[in-house]
């Protein structure tokens, strides 16, 4: 992991609630940088949050709305964030349901700069 | 129409789910001999004795590869072209080490296809039934054993 990729990451695990934040490379769905807290299965999430992004962007594109931005799932014990970091990378986030989604949000997208 | 085929029903329920998760569009199960014991996606026998006796051949070459390197064998091989993904893998069974070839394409991703293999792999661990007594391999039972196969894998 490059040290920008480690500053990027950490800088979003630092917001309450965050409990996870890693690099997906899009197409294949891989891990290519993670920082998280123990028990979170980064590889899974990764390879499903690719493909959740992927179909999103099917959806987004036939209903004329063009590529998916920012992804926000909320779920009964937390939320995942999305957002494109670049050329075939996406920034995922995993966070508890009580996280401040616009601070994550606003952190991710500097991240995204930082890492871009 | 089901496009699912198993020598033994054990390998139905597991290999119809990962096929669901990952979108695969060819899946086979075979001993490290390369004797099929489940497809999908497959229309004819001819193609799946090709992809078997090749699939087999490869790990036996990647094995071979990773003894010469001291390593006890590669888990998984893949290879990324431009329209379809090609994933390779052993794993362990009570009834033995099996060889799973999947093919994929762009709906589908390297990562998902790992991540439902291991489920896959698990799975199967669980649900075989333990390995029968061992009687000498001999050539006409060979013969005998891959028609059968074969031949409920295409009824």
């Amino acid at each position: 992991m490059t040290d920008r990729m480690v500053r990027a990451l950490d800088r979003i695990t630092r917001v309450r609630g965050v409990r996870g934040a890693m690099l997906v490379a899009a197409t294949d769905g891989l891990l290519v940088a993670e920082t998280a807290m123990e028990g979170v299965r980064t590889a899974a999430a990764a390879a499903l949050s690719a493909a959740l992004v992927a179909r999103l962007g099917r959806a987004t594109a036939a209903s004329g709305a063009g590529v998916p931005t920012f992804v926000h799932v909320e779920a009964e014990r937390g939320a995942l964030l999305a957002v494109p970091a670049g050329d075939d990378i996406l920034l995922v986030t995993i966070a508890d349901p009580e996280v401040n989604v616009g601070l994550a949000r606003l952190e991710m997208l500097r991240a995204v700069e930082e890492v871009g | 129409m089901t496009r699912t085929r198993v020598v033994e029903s054990w390998l139905r329920g597991p290999l119809e789910r990962f096929v669901r998760e990952t979108g695969a569009r060819l899946v086979l199960l075979l001993t490290p001999a390369g004797q099929v014991l489940a497809q999908f996606g497959f229309t004819r026998a001819i193609d799946v004795m090709s992809a078997a006796a090749l699939a087999s051949g490869i790990a036996a070459s990647t094995g071979e590869l990773a003894r010469m390197l001291d390593e006890r064998e590669f888990r998984a091989l893949n290879h990324q072209s431009r329209r379809h993904g090609i994933f390779l893998a052993r794993f362990g069974t009570p009834r033995g080490p099996l060889l799973g070839l999947v093919v994929y394409g762009p709906d589908s991703s390297v990562g998902l296809v790992q991540l439902f293999f291991e489920e896959l792999a698990a799975d199967l661990a669980a649900a075989a039934p333990p390995a029968p007594p061992r009687a000498p391999l001999l050539g006409q039972d060979f013969e005998r054993d891959l028609n059968e196969s074969l031949a409920s894998l295409f009824r």
